[in-house]
């Protein structure tokens, strides 16, 4: 294995099926009401890392930030192809906009330790903001290459990257270690039945307590070992918290956020005044008369 | 009362031509300068670009900073983004304002990490008003109110920075409009020496294909967009006999754009282009909030739809209610018997 390659993601709501219900009165969405997906573009991000991975070698790392139960989408990338997972999480991670994300990312790139590409889906469906990937590339000072559609070459030290541009594309030359921000351009494999079968049982610690809750575990040793059984098997996802990740607490959450919601209105509709055409031959052609007398056709 | 930073303006060029996000930016800019009673201020970066600084204090630019270095040129983020911090750090903005490009989206965040400052994405709408943070118990004045759709739907989103300045939002395309260039302004040109090292120059440009947008949605005055109702690739010839027949351009929902049936630089919406034409004629087009906030100032609206709750409806000036391919030929049939 030559290369370390981190991928971070995100579960998000699926935002097809947002209704007023699911924001909270502070501005913040809540996500338990909504279902939650794999963020598009970060599999696209991962399948590329996997195809890096069969070409050159390399361990695949997959990061996320979030709730506990967001170690859903490491057991995905796992039934993929990933070798790592890292769940960071904490409830003061909370409310964070797009730099505190980033300021913890950053954290946890650090603790993961020597990679040489941190490779990120462009943007998330919840925001769309695209931010997250060049704002984490700054935290890390590491040069960027924003909207990868394909990996050319990789070599100790050096990328050479096929990437989106207005109208076109360029091909660019960039050191490593580097930041990369993947787009829909890739066709992100399935989860291997094969690994299914084995991932589908890799857990946090939490998830391990939580497991053993009902077993009536009462001595800690015990779990100490289910936890190093699964590590030996592979089956352990890292579960970190802002301390674990040396992050200062200022900057993280709602805390290390600069920006605040100040409002939140619900849309309404202003209705205009709307005119019901009938889907007949005489109805369509008396509104084209109607347009074409008042110009609005020529 | 002491005296805040100007409101800057990142101008984005293409072998010396001035995107429009840029002017209509510029033209926004202005008005938040006055509110304040600031200065408008351009940001231009490039290599032999000075041509467009006339058009700049014609658009509204009271200074113009122009750096040109055979290394800003063609765009790379690195060095911009090291150009545009130093003369942030020192010139202190209050406001910096983006066009929310693919250079744009790319460069602002890289700059605003930085800086520790706010960034907010794809504002439909800036304002400035007062600040009450409720939770820290501080008020704030004057501050620049970013306005966006959040999360999937019916909900419109005030976002103010209250971290250090610039205030930093970026804006599509189409957003706010341009108003007509004034060749009598004048202004001051401030020139930059770019101090860039090493560091900023790794990434070097190996091959770089490019061609103008196919499509000029904004300046077509009859658009026929297609969503998700339309069904398929090769049913969105339905849209463009539509459009060819009115003489108009082609537009898209997002979900259709998604679904491979037509290119991205269709979409219409908060994520695509604003548009404002005579006449839009939505096709099996739901009306989400982010797709009504690119259309929904269009003169006339009409709307193709076989769900009469459809939202599009509350928008549209015609409402039909029924089967997109049985109402496009007929209006087709319509209009070409009539002219
Ligand atoms: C951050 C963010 C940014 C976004 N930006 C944009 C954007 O810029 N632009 C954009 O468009 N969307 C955007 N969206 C997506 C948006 O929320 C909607 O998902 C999208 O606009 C839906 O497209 P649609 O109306 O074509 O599809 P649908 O919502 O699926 O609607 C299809 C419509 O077609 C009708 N229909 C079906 N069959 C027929 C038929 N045979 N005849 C007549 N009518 C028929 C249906 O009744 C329905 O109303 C964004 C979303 C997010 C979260």
């Amino acid at each position: 294995m030559s290369y370390t390659i981190i991928v971070f993601v995100k579960q998000v709501p699926d935002t097809q099926n947002i209704t007023g219900q699911a924001m909270k009165p502070d501005g913040t969405v809540n996500r338990a009401a909504l279902p939650a997906i794999f963020n598009p573009e970060d599999l696209n991000a991962l399948e590329l890392a996997l195809e890096l991975k069969e070409r050159f070698g390399a361990k695949v790392v997959v990061g996320t930030m979030g709730p506990p139960n967001a170690a859903e989408v490491l057991r995905d990338a796992l039934c993929r192809g990933a070798d790592e997972g890292v769940l960071l999480t904490d409830r003061s991670f909370a409310g964070a906009d797009t730099l505190a994300t980033s300021y913890a990312l950053s954290c946890c790139a650090k603790k993961i330790g020597k990679y040489d590409l941190i490779l990120c889906g462009r943007q998330a469906i919840d925001g769309d903001t695209a931010q997250v990937g060049p704002q984490l590339a700054e935290k890390l000072k590491l040069p960027q290459i924003s909207y990868v559609e394909e990996v050319k070459e990789l070599s100790k030290g050096k990328i050479i990257a096929k990437r989106a541009i207005e109208g076109g594309y360029e091909v660019l030359e960039c050191p490593t270690p580097a930041l990369l921000t993947v787009i829909d351009a890739n066709e992100p494999r399935p989860k291997a039945v094969r690994r299914i079968m084995k991932y589908k049982k890799a857990m946090t610690r939490s998830e391990l307590v939580k497991f053993h809750a009902n077993a009536n575990y009462t001595d800690a040793e015990a779990l100490v070992e289910e936890e190093e059984n699964l590590k030996k098997r592979n089956l352990f996802i890292h579960e970190w918290s802002a301390t674990d990740a040396s992050a200062d607490i200022e900057r993280v959450g709602l805390k290390g956020s600069p920006t605040k919601v100040k409002k939140i209105e619900n849309v309404v509709l202003t209705a205009t005044e709307t005119k019901a055409i009938p889907p007949t031959e005489q109805g369509i052609s008396n509104l084209v008369h109607e347009l074409i007398v008042d110009h609005t056709l020529g | 009362m002491s005296k805040i930073g100007n409101v800057w303006v990142f101008i984005e060029q293409e072998g010396g031509k001035i995107a429009d996000v840029s002017l209509e930016l510029v033209c926004k800019g202005r008005d938040l300068a006055n509110r304040l009673g600031i200065k408008t201020e351009a940001v231009l970066l490039g290599n032999k670009i000075e041509g467009c600084v006339e058009t700049l204090y014609h658009y509204g630019c009271d200074t113009v900073y122009l750096a040109e270095d055979d290394r800003l040129e063609p765009f790379t983020v690195l060095p911009y983004a090291k150009v545009i911090i130093d003369l942030v750090k020192e010139h202190k903005p209050n406001i910096l304002l983006f066009g929310a490009t693919m250079k744009g989206r790319e460069l602002a965040p890289r700059v605003a990490s930085e800086k520790l400052a706010g960034l907010t994405a794809d504002c439909t709408d800036l304002q400035i008003d007062d600040f009450e943070d409720k939770v820290n118990q501080k008020s704030y004045k004057d501050k620049l109110m970013q306005i966006r759709p959040a999360f999937g739907g019916n909900i419109i989103a005030t976002i103010v920075n209250t971290w250090d300045d610039p205030q930093m939002v970026t804006v599509r395309e189409g957003v706010m409009k341009m108003d007509s260039p004034d060749s009598s302004r004048k202004g001051k040109l401030v020139r930059i020496k770019p101090a860039l090292s090493k560091e900023e120059t790794v990434i070097r440009v190996i091959e770089r294909i490019r061609e103008e947008k196919s499509v000029d949605l904004k300046g077509s005055q009859i658009i026929v967009a297609g969503g998700y109702g339309v069904g398929s690739k090769n049913n969105f010839k339905l849209i463009y006999q539509l459009a060819e027949a009115l003489g108009g351009e082609v537009g898209a929902s997002r979900a259709a754009v998604d679904a491979g049936w037509i290119d991205h630089d269709h979409q219409v919406g908060q994520t695509g282009v604003t548009v404002r034409p005579k006449l839009y004629i939505a096709c099996g087009i739901s009306g989400s909030i982010q797709h009504r906030a690119g259309m929904a100032e269009s003169k006339k609206i009409i709307a193709i739809n076989n769900d009469p709750d459809a939202p599009i409806f509350s928008v549209a000036h015609y409402s039909i209610t029924g089967e997109l391919n049985d109402i496009i030929p007929k209006m087709i049939k319509a209009y070409k018997s009539k002219v």
